[in-house]
């Protein structure tokens, strides 16, 4: 099985050792690294990122090192620097930040203080989704380990530098994993996201430099400065340097997190690892990088996981939640989930977003109840179209770009709905009469008002 | 928690942060707690109190977050995640087996105010669907056949 023969980096050791006490974490190197980077100066440990090129593990995938070189040098700026950790993960289908924080959470604590000291920060503040109670009390737990051990705190590990590091719950907003809408909520204010430029890495948290990462990137640092970042470069494909720990869901015998080379195949994390399709039934569709990404067909299962190659299959790694579905589920059902879940994150604060995922509901409703025509077909292409690239984030085009690639690649199920005047699969699809928040919403209401 | 208490544990927090503001979302919860569950307008202001804002403010920040209530709520929470891969492996009979083990729709109160039930977006267990949340910990893997039991366990709960 390819997850035994590849080294694993961000959850190594925790088979094998509790990680989430310091002793253990120490057993198998732990805070070796930050050691040796505050021996080091600080260009010096940047370097080292910038040559292990991890690209951002939150999603959108940016080289992690160069990002830490667009924030001023301390001597460049008369404000406070700040490092900011994502760990708000909300992306239906990925589940790995959570996996990581419960059980390697001092690879995080080291991850963020060495990625402190190299960006001149000493102050970390890390955003966790309100949804993870027990992983907000394990890390919270590893943290104040590490500060009664004097690795975080002032004089840390018996140096000069000193470095804070700030436990921060969200309260239940996908779009708060959005990085300017997080520095709002970090503030104190409803997380609408923020237009840019500026770029957080000039004017962040109380516009200050911020440097904003993913969970998973920022557990890849220790091993990167333990074993130089030459040798982190060597580790998956060309573009798509390392291991990425791959969220895999839905049809599939062994859903799970598993750490992987990129370069993976899709066939060998479903199959392989996750024992296939059960029930006796097929693959039909998979979403290979959480709802946002465009689906793939099964015949694509041999596409590799790096950027490059998903890319290529017309779809993105995303935030690396892979979704298997079988031949039961209806896609235009499908489609009314996945847009009914990005209506209700929609924050409203722009028009394309706001207005443009009502859109895209309405019209899978209807087509969904056999009361569409070949016009609201072409209405729903055209409005994800209007949506797409023309909203203030993303998370506009992570409802049309899902929607437009289900219409595109599996035209003859929705062809069928207008045609037959009926869902063809009657009750039998996998998702038949789920509940969105959208519709849930209403009969809240509608029980408030009898009660009032 | 008495008004003091609140007050003071609501400074705490906020000392933690470079601007008192940050403390916005902590202070609700913890009023929140401190009021069986929701935020009455007592509640918000406490909160604007505590932090030199306005009731109207803190009210604006929670209507945005899914996890503050505006309205009285049961004593156990149940959500019930019918986002895309759970509803995949069968959300939605585990829902509709909490519905009628509690004879209440998803969106509803128990009468005797002890149990809300609500569906939820995606929880971040996904491969180990369906994902309920029972008072804010997870359940995974729930099937119709163990919900009488997990309800069970929460009517012995402590609260
Ligand atoms: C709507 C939306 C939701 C997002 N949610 C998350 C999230 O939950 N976790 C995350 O790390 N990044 C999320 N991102 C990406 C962040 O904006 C940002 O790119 C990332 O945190 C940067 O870290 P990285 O460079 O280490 O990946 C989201 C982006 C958008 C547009
Ligand atoms: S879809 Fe249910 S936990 Fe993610």
């Amino acid at each position: 099985m390819p997850s035994t023969e590849f080294e694993q980096i961000v959850l190594a050791g925790a088979d094998d050792h509790d990680l989430t006490k310091l002793s253990e974490y120490e057993k198998v190197g732990g805070y070796q690294s930050l050691r040796k980077a505050l021996g080091m100066e600080r260009q010096a440990v940047l370097d080292e990122l910038i040559t292990a090129s991890v690209r951002g593990r939150g999603g959108a995938g940016f080289p992690s090192g160069r990002k830490a070189s667009f924030v001023p040098k301390p001597e460049q700026t008369t404000k406070p620097i700040y490092l900011t950790i994502n760990a708000d993960e909300s992306e239906p289908g990925t589940f790995k930040d959570r996996e990581i924080m419960a059980r390697v959470p001092h690879r995080l604590i080291e991850g963020a203080l060495i990625t402190a000291y190299t960006i001149g920060s000493n102050a970390v503040f890390i955003y966790i989704r309100g949804e993870y109670l027990t992983e907000y009390e394990i890390v919270k737990a590893a943290l104040d380990e590490a500060r009664d051990r004097g690795l975080v705190g002032a004089n840390i590990a018996g140096s000069s530098w000193n470095c804070t590091i700030v436990l921060h719950r969200g309260a239940g907003a996908y779009i708060c994993g959005e990085e300017t809408a997080l520095l709002e909520s970090l503030e104190g204010k409803r997380g609408q996201p923020r237009s840019k430029p500026p770029f957080p890495a000039i004017a962040g948290l109380y516009a200050a430099p911020t440097l904003i990462n993913n969970v998973e990137t920022i557990a890849t640092v220790p091993a990167v400065i333990a074993r130089g970042g030459a040798w982190y470069a060597t580790l998956g494909v060309e573009n798509a340097n390392g291991t990425r720990v791959f969220s895999l869901s839905g049809n599939v015998v062994n859903g799970g997190n598993y750490e992987l080379p990129l370069g993976t195949s899709l066939r060998e994390v479903i199959y392989d690892i996750g024992g296939g399709i059960p029930n006796g039934r097929t693959l039909k569709a998979i979403i290979p990088g959480g709802s946002s990404t465009p689906i793939l067909r099964a015949d694509q299962i041999d596409t590799a996981l790096d950027y490059d190659s998903v890319a290529a299959g017309g779809s993105m790694l995303g935030s690396g939640g892979i979704i298997a579905i079988d031949d039961r589920a209806c896609m235009v059902q499908v489609a009314l989930r996945v847009a009914s879940f990005y209506q209700h994150e929609s924050c409203g604060k722009c028009t394309p977003c706001r207005e443009g995922t009502r859109w895209l509901v309405s019209l899978i409703t209807k087509i969904e109840a056999g009361q569409g025509s070949n016009a609201d077909l072409d209405l729903l292409v055209d409005v994800c179209g209007r949506i797409m690239g023309r909203s203030l984030c993303p998370l506009g085009d992570a409802a049309a770009m899902p929607i437009s690639s289900y219409v595109e690649r599996f035209r003859e199920e929705f062809q069928a709905h207008i045609d037959q005047g009926c869902c063809p699969y009657g009750d039998q699809s996998s998702l038949d009469g789920i509940l969105g928040p959208v519709q849930q919403a209403a009969r809240m209401h509608r029980q408030l008002a009898v009660i009032a | 928690m008495s008004e003091t208490a609140l007050y003071l544990a609501i400074q705490d927090v906020a000392a933690q942060y470079p601007q008192r503001r940050s403390a916005v979302l902590p202070a609700l919860r913890l009023a929140q707690e401190a009021h069986g569950g929701w935020l009455p307008a007592e509640a918000f202001r406490a909160v604007a109190d505590a932090l030199e804002l306005t009731p109207a403010y803190c009210k604006s920040v929670a209507s945005f977050y899914d996890m503050f209530q505006l309205a009285p709520v049961g004593t156990h929470m149940i959500e019930v995640c019918t986002n895309i891969s759970c509803a995949l492996v069968g959300a939605q009979a585990t829902l509709e087996a909490f519905e009628s083990e509690l004879g209440i729709r998803a969106g509803e109160t128990t009468p005797d105010g002890a149990f809300t039930l609500r569906t939820i977006e995606c929880l971040g267990g996904c491969g180990w669907g369906t994902v309920v949340s029972c008072d804010h910990r997870y359940k995974q893997h729930v099937k119709p056949a163990d919900v009488p039991a997990l309800i069970e366990e929460l009517r012995h709960a402590e609260h």
